[in-house]
């Protein structure tokens, strides 16, 4: 566990070395695979992890603690990749979000409307038995997401960060950061599925 | 509640998102459906597995740079 914001600002303005060290072993992997998503190359997401870091020592001074310092950062880090991203000509567009439309299940696993039970599974979801490959089959589900719902989704599953984090980095409605991560998780389990040979 | 509306709740269940209503219609269809509970714990289960991917990390070469930076940035 980090120490609160309050020490962590404060060893920062001071210098202290191992707190900048502790933060950047703390936040860079998931500051990479966020950056990842906005520019083309592992290259340049590590260029822009790079720079928000510097941006960070730099700018630390003026931090005002209105959101938190990992969100603040986080920010920076988003700011960051957009503008890298738009010289890559690769954005992502996060503003004017609307939801990707249609079921997150194949409608064919459900009955159809003549059926006395509408609606209702067709056969139900074959049990997994998961093996050592398990791992695999995600990490590589999570790589073929669309984007803006592999960015929300590594937030949020792989890192661990609160929706209320998400919506700030990110600058999204909680409703749109729901339909996101629940179309990217719903994929993932999909492609897990498919993988493992049930029903496709 | 039919099956194919209850598959497109289970991440506002599990962020404790839906109205009161329709969280007990969704407990309810999944006290019934066998189905369902497989399909929401395989959903529990994807999300688990997404948590324990391993992380990147930063080059040896970069992590270096900036704690070069961070020790020689000038402060008052």
């Amino acid at each position: 566990m980090l120490p609160a914001d309050d020490v962590l600002v404060a060893g920062l303005r001071s210098g202290d070395e191992a707190t900048f060290a502790r933060l950047l072993d703390s936040w860079s992997a998931s500051m990479l695979r966020l950056a990842r998503s906005f520019v083309s190359t592992d290259a340049s997401a590590e260029e822009v992890v790079q720079d928000t870091w510097l941006a960070v020592i730099r700018g630390v001074g003026g931090f005002q603690g209105a959101s938190s310092l990992r969100t603040w950062v986080y920010r920076i880090l988003v700011n960051t990749a957009k503008k890298r991203g738009v010289k890559e000509k690769r954005t992502v567009p996060w503003t004017s979000l609307e939801p990707d439309g249609g079921p997150t299940v194949d409608p064919d696993r459900f009955r159809g409307p003549d059926d006395a039970y509408p609606g209702h599974w067709q056969e139900f979801p074959e049990p997994w038995v998961l093996g050592d490959e398990f791992r695999h089959v995600v990490a590589r589900a999570l790589d073929e997401l669309p984007e803006r719902q592999r960015v929300v989704v590594t937030l949020r599953d792989v890192d661990g960060h609160t929706s209320d984090e998400v919506c700030a980095m990110l600058e999204i409605s909680a409703a749109n950061q729901r339909v996101l991560l629940h179309r990217g998780r719903a994929a993932v389990r999909a492609h897990v599925e498919k993988y493992l040979g049930g029903a496709a | 509640m039919t099956c194919e509306e209850f598959v497109e709740l289970v991440t506002a269940f599990l962020e404790g998102a839906l109205d009161e209503e329709t969280e007990r219609d969704f407990v309810a269809h999944l006290a019934e459906c066998p189905g369902c509970e497989r399909y929401l714990d395989q959903f529990r289960i994807t999300i688990a597995e997404l948590g324990e991917l391993p992380p990147e990390t930063l080059s040896g070469d970069t992590r270096d740079r900036l704690l070069e930076a961070f020790r020689n940035f000038p402060r008052a």
